[in-house]
């Protein structure tokens, strides 16, 4: 049996809207094993960003986890008080998102704004002691001369920095789980790198799990040891990395891969799928994929298919997967 | 050989950054562009590449003479844009059309997509009423968008519907070369495959020359003929496209390609990241701008500007060593794997059926 940090159990997340209630996540079931990265792909809207908020508690009104369990090493997170919650957020989990700009405050110095994350708890922490665990703090995400920067604002800061910044915030309590949603896609494909490796230290340095959001398939390829594909609020494909690119099953998933321009390959089109991602307030019944589906039958219309397995560690949530074994 | 479609040498542009609200005295130069000089041929891609802030989008306002260039030419045909005024001018700005980023914010949400697609015809008088009616149908069929959806406005449509309406309008005046400044970066990949389809089917089509501006180089390998790597507002590497991905000599294009992770797992650790950041363009580094980053720098990069000189295989790269620097140690070997492969072909072949 694996060792699993946190596991997710039928996690479902709605929106009140003025067309009624809507599902952003529906029925999602996740584990992130100690030490490991589980990835998340999915295109915009298919419910990665609402997912994470549910794991975190921060699913803003009007919408709400309206089912499911979240277990941190075995605690259920969602049947916290609000002041526990905000124990595990600061101390076991932790977040970083796609505009570091946004989440950082403009008026204060990177210093003090890494100081108040520590004091948060804890309160005897002395003012020079705080100032010398946040200079650590800033070393260790690589930040070069991190003593003048302690001391600068974040608009003194590039995009890269301030991501690094963000995550000496986030590691700066040594949380178990790091939530990273989209990190690098604002960033520039050489820093991007550069966060990419960071984090990958990070996580052998400290054997934190981190869960990675991205809709860059590249992405996870070079950091998720599993990888679960989102589609319209499910997870349609979970899988190791290897077996979810080598042994792609659930046609959404060979969509994503046709439609990637790879260096390695040369083609004259791209495969792309055709349509685009329905809205949640206008979900097709049966396979939400089915619209735009080249295997779709009939059965596709009316049966939802649940995610089952398919090989070793292998799921997907198709009626025909692996689609050959229908191919006539 | 035939002429250039479009010809540019020595072009620069320089903003005076101002500081003080009264006074507004000027401390500084922003080098946005800083000297970039190419051609693209009728028909051809040309992709210029680089990070965040190198000057790509100020190349193409400059091209397209939306705002006035600090030194340097352009040639359309050989004429001179930046010398030609009046109904030469709006002649020349017809033949010239651009593709934004944005589908959000390029489209004006209070025309319905009729108009939209319509207005770049009649701000150069073309047709009458009926039949630019009647364009427009064409051109929706064209984009893969439908008829019914002439009436509607901007907000209705997804991010790839609205790039399609965008390519619409850019195409509604019959242009020789449409300059995409960043096309598909804002799409989801699924939705951007079918962009990138559609832009090089018309250029077959229609045999459109295209400036595409990206920073994808995946992007770029999959669309361009020939490909311009931009570091601070300057070419550092220039040449057909298999040239320059098969040898790249400049420090900084070998580190772009380091720097993608590949969709596969199998070559996971091979992302090299490059050390520090970009530069502020307003004050480029002495001699090679590169050199603070540069892995191979050396003293004479730090005093003497390299220009771009042609390589062996007829590419142009600016660095003092190009010709010596080690290999690159890239490999873009690999491709989907056997089985990934095999069920793509089943899902082309779905679809056609
Ligand atoms: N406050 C809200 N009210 C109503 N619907 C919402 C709200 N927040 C999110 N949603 C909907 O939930 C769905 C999932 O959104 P989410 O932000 O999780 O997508 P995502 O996968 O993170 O997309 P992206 O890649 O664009 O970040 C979307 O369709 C979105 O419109
Ligand atoms: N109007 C302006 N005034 C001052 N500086 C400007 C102006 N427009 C652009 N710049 C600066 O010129 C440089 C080049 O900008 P440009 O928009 O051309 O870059 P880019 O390569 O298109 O970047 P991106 O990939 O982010 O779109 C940047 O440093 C930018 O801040
Ligand atoms: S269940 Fe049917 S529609 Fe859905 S992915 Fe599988 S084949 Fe396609
Ligand atoms: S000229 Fe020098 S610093 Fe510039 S790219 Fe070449 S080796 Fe590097
Ligand atoms: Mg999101
Ligand atoms: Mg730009």
């Amino acid at each position: 049996m694996t060792d699993d940090l946190l596991r997710i159990d039928g996690l479902r997340t709605v929106f009140r809207t003025h067309g009624g209630e809507i599902a952003a996540v529906d029925g999602v079931d996740l584990s992130v094993p100690r030490g490991r990265t589980l990835g998340i792909v999915g295109e915009s809207g298919c419910g990665k960003s609402v997912l994470s908020l549910s794991v975190m508690r921060l699913v803003a009104h009007p919408g709400r986890v309206a089912a499911g369990h979240v277990a941190l090493d075995g605690r259920d997170l969602l049947s916290l008080s609000n002041a526990e919650m905000r124990d595990v957020r600061g101390s076991q989990v932790a977040m970083i998102f796609q505009e570091p700009m946004t989440s950082l405050n403009p008026v204060h110095t990177v210093g003090f704004q890494i100081t108040e994350a520590m004091r948060a708890h804890d309160a005897r922490a002395s003012k020079a002691d705080l100032r010398d665990r946040a200079i650590d703090a800033l070393k260790r995400v690589r930040i070069p001369a991190p003593e003048r920067r302690f001391d600068e604002y974040p608009h003194q800061l590039s995009g890269g920095m301030r991501q690094r910044v963000m995550i000496a915030m986030a590691l700066a309590c040594k949380p178990k789980l790091l939530i990273a949603d989209e990190p690098t896609t604002a960033l520039d494909v050489t820093v991007q790198a550069q966060i990419l490796d960071l984090l990958r230290d990070l996580q052998q340095e400290t054997g934190m799990s981190i869960i990675l959001i991205t809709h860059d398939l590249g992405v996870v390829a070079e950091m998720a040891d599993e990888v679960a594909v989102m589609y319209a609020g499910r997870v349609v494909e979970r899988a190791p990395a290897g077996a979810l690119f080598g042994d792609p099953m659930h046609p959404y998933t060979l969509g994503l891969l046709g439609s990637v321009p790879r260096l390695d390959e040369e083609r004259e089109n791209l495969l792309a799928i055709e349509g685009s991602v329905p809205p949640p307030f206008a979900l097709p019944k049966g396979c939400r994929f089915h619209p735009r589906c080249p295997f779709a039958v009939p059965e596709c219309r009316s049966e939802q298919p649940p995610l089952r397995p398919i090989a070793e560690g292998h799921q997907a949530a198709c009626l025909r997967a692996p689609v050959e074994a229908f191919a006539a | 050989m035939s002429e250039p479609l479009l010809d540019v040498t020595g072009l620069a542009k320089h903003y005076p950054v101002r500081e003080g609200l009264i006074l507004a005295k000027q401390v500084g130069t922003v080098r946005a562009v800083d000297g970039v000089s190419f051609s693209v041929k009728r028909g051809e891609t040309l992709a210029l590449v680089g990070e965040s802030g190198c000057g790509k989008s100020t190349t193409a306002r400059l091209v397209l003479r939306l705002i006035e260039p600090s030194a340097g030419t352009i040639r359309f045909e050989g004429a001179d844009v930046t010398r030609i005024t009046g109904a030469a001018q709006r002649a020349m700005r017809r033949r010239m059309q651009i593709v934004f980023q944005d589908p959000y914010a390029s489209l004006n949400p209070r025309l319905t997509v009729a108009d939209t697609i319509a207005e770049p015809m009649a701000v150069h008088g073309i047709g009458d009423a009926a039949s630019r009616r009647k364009r427009v149908e064409e051109l929706l069929s064209l984009v893969g968008l439908r008829s019914f959806h002439a009436q509607r406005y901007p907000h209705e449509f997804s991010g790839g519907q609205r790039q399609r309406i965008g390519i619409a309008r850019a195409l509604s005046v019959q242009p020789d070369l449409v300059v995409c400044d960043e096309p598909v970066s804002a799409l989801d990949v699924s939705i951007q495959a079918q962009v990138v389809n559609l832009l090089k089917d018309l250029q077959r089509r229609f045999g459109l020359a295209y400036l595409f501006i990206a920073h994808d180089l995946a992007v770029v390998k999959h669309v361009a003929d020939r490909v311009a790597v931009m570091y601070l507002g300057q070419i550092v590497e220039i040449g057909n496209k298999a040239d320059l991905f098969a040898n790249p000599r400049h420090p900084y294009t070998r580190a772009l390609l380091a720097a993608i992770p590949h969709p596969d797992p199998q070559r996971r650790g091979q992302v090299k990241p490059l050390g520090g950041d970009v530069p502020s363009p307003m004050n480029p580094p002495p001699g090679c701008r590169f050199h603070t980053r540069c892995p191979f720098a050396q003293d004479r990069c730090r005093s003497e500007a390299p220009a771009l000189r042609p390589m062996a295989d007829g590419h142009e790269a600016a660095c003092h060593f190009a010709e010596t620097l080690p290999p690159a140690g890239l490999d873009f070997a690999g491709g989907l794997s056997e089985a990934a492969a095999r069920r793509l072909a089943l899902y082309a072949r779905a679809r056609a059926a």
